[in-house]
């Protein structure tokens, strides 16, 4: 068998795995569901009326204020499904049946690209249902062609693609699950610190460069361009280059920790 | 199959069987702590090897070697004809390794097990569910295939563990310490299953610190302590190098302890513990021959023990130690001096 089928037989092999995990035990999927869907919520129905004031230069009202959370809530979602993925990679290499794995003729990446499009997969049913709750308390696009729509879900997949990465090397170098939940935080921190809830105009100057400078930003903004119609710009080439500068980082570091010595 | 796994290699003598597991000067430290110092084996394709060993002498840290889990620091090691260094990937074609802890997944059941060995060894859907059914009802877990492997027995998790082990047919089997932890009847089980691989002319190293199993399974056993061979051989080569058992006699009284010490030839004494102790097979005869002398001389033990050789004994007499209870009685100036004893002062 070549290389290349063997890779992908073993890796396939592997997703169905982590499916069937995912599937018998989808409580930490949900739990982690929750988060983004109470954020739109609170954000929308709770802090709405008052944070509309601050975009649109004060003339928007709450349904304006929906239209600008939801980009940033989507990569929320993202974020923190990845925190799920490193997680179960921690907790799944310390388990026996990884040392197996290794002592069997098998693709060495497949356990992680198992992990990894497991994980994509899981952001982007995620994203799926969170997008539908939004839609539900009233969402909706600003003329996006069906090419725009398209370009948005190929960019939160990649995003979660760059993410899952990340955080399978999260998962690797943490000794225990605990340890991946906090080493992972980031990923749903930044979201905060980007663009998602307020313009970054609205930031002191001294804080704007990190928010600005961060992969989060440019994505949702792209996201906004292309759901909402506003200006791109730069953002888009900023966000692709991100992305893949994170998954060909992560992917790298990945598999360096797991080639090495188990503990 | 067999042609793939017993190469003729440059390196093979031709008199002898071809070697299923060699290896030469095998070394490996954690840290400053050297787990594995220089090890030296050949194993013949088809036979059972044990490596005996207390905990902590570096019997798992040998089988992740020579399974690829892990690298070693120095030395050879061939495998099934690969070098473990350079072929990797050829060794674990011809492997299964059954580890001290269970490499099952917990989360799906034992048939969802069964089949993932399946799939990764790329058998059809029709042969998989073929080979994972006669496997299971072989192990005696077709009851239980439906439900999660989380939930089984510990005997059951071993069962299951050996028969993912050998979905992939390997004419190598590594398993370390497969009976630890099982209950008398599962570790029985666990060796017929053993014997019946050798039967179909499987190449075993397993793992014990079990004398008996050693004893019961292994065509030859090496002694693994502090990271080296202390011997090897048969079984029986080993037992010769096992100091014979003993009678060992309590007394409360002094006077009548040191009376029995006179009466009885041949012992070594403890005074502060007023026991004596016999060099003795624990035989009937030799039983009634010691306790007619004690007869003879009006002297009664308040305690008689007999104590059989173990593989505290083996080690003790392999590495020169000094028994914590004293009833080998290493501390006894005349005790012939033991091979061991010198090279470990020596490092």
């Amino acid at each position: 068998m070549s290389s290349l089928s063997l890779a992908v037989r073993d890796s396939n092999t592997m997703l169905r795995r982590n499916l069937l995990h995912a599937r018998r035990y989808p409580s930490l999927t949900l739990n982690l569901l929750l988060t983004p869907i109470m954020m739109l919520l609170l954000f929308v129905y709770v802090f709405g009326d008052v944070m509309s004031a601050g975009i649109e230069d004060g003339g928007a009202d709450r349904s304006a204020y929906i239209a600008y959370l939801v980009p940033g809530i989507l990569l929320l979602t993202i974020g923190g499904t990845t925190i799920g993925s490193a997680v179960s990679v921690s907790t799944d290499m310390n388990e026996g049946i990884i040392a197996r794995f290794r002592t069997m003729a098998i693709h060495r990446g497949s356990v992680l690209i198992g992990h990894v499009i497991g994980s994509v997969l899981q952001c982007v049913m995620s994203v799926v249902l969170v997008g539908a709750v939004a839609v539900a308390i009233g969402f909706r696009s600003t003329d996006a062609t069906a090419v725009e729509w398209i370009l948005a879900l190929g960019l939160l997949t990649l995003v979660s693609l760059a993410f899952t990465w990340i955080a399978v090397g999260m998962g690797l170098s943490s000794p225990n699950a605990e340890a991946a939940s906090n080493n992972a935080l980031p990923l749903v921190v930044l979201p905060f610190i980007s663009s998602a809830f307020v313009p970054v105009d609205a930031m002191p100057g001294w804080f704007r460069p990190i928010a600005e400078y961060q992969p989060f930003t440019p994505a949702i903004e792209t996201l906004r361009g292309l759901l909402l119609g506003t200006e791109i710009g730069h953002n888009g080439w900023l966000a692709v280059a991100w992305c893949l500068v994170l998954a060909v980082l992560g992917c790298f570091w990945s598999q360096s920790l797991f080639s090495r010595d188990p503990r | 199959m067999p042609s793939s796994v017993m190469p003729t290699s440059k390196r093979s003598d031709g008199h002898l069987p071809p070697a299923a597991v060699s290896t030469v000067g095998l070394r490996k430290s954690y840290g400053d702590k050297l787990v594995l110092d220089g090890i030296d084996l050949r194993i013949p394709a088809g036979s059972v090897f044990a490596l005996l060993g207390p905990n902590g002498a570096g019997k798992t840290t040998a089988v992740k070697i020579l399974s690829t889990l892990i690298t070693a620091d120095g030395g050879q090691a061939q495998v099934a004809g690969h070098d473990i260094a350079s072929s990797p990937d050829g060794v674990r074609a011809a492997i299964g390794v059954t580890g001290q802890f269970s490499a099952v997944d917990g989360l799906i059941t034992g048939e969802e097990n069964m089949l993932l060995m399946a799939d990764l060894h790329h058998l059809s859907k029709r042969e998989g569910r073929r080979v994972a059914a006669e496997l299971l009802e072989r192990f005696d877990l077709a009851e239980a295939a439906k439900k999660p492997a989380s939930s089984y027995s510990g005997g059951m998790k071993r069962r299951l563990d050996l028969a993912m082990t050998l979905v992939g047919n390997p004419r190598i089997i590594f398993l370390d310490e497969p009976t630890t932890g099982l209950d008398p009847r599962s570790r029985h089980n666990m060796w017929q299953i053993i014997r019946e691989l050798v039967s179909d002319g499987v190449t075993v190293f397993l793992t014990t610190q079990y004398l008996e199993e050693a004893d019961e399974l292994a065509d030859r056993i090496a002694v693994l302590n502090d990271g080296r061979i202390a011997a090897e051989g048969s079984a029986d080569d080993l037992k010769r190098l096992i100091p014979g058992g003993h009678v060992r006699l309590r007394f409360t009284d002094p006077s009548a302890y040191r009376s029995a010490a006179v009466a009885l030839s041949e012992v070594t004494r403890d005074d502060e513990a007023l026991s004596l102790s016999i060099p003795s097979d624990g035989s009937q005869r030799e039983l009634r021959s010691i306790l007619d002398r004690l007869d003879s001389a009006g002297i009664e033990a308040d305690e008689l023990t007999v104590h059989t050789p173990d593989l505290d004994d083996v080690f003790f007499a392999l590495t020169g130690g000094t028994r914590t209870d004293g009833t080998s009685g290493t501390d006894d100036p005349n005790q012939p001096s033991r091979p061991g004893r010198s090279k470990e002062t020596a490092r």
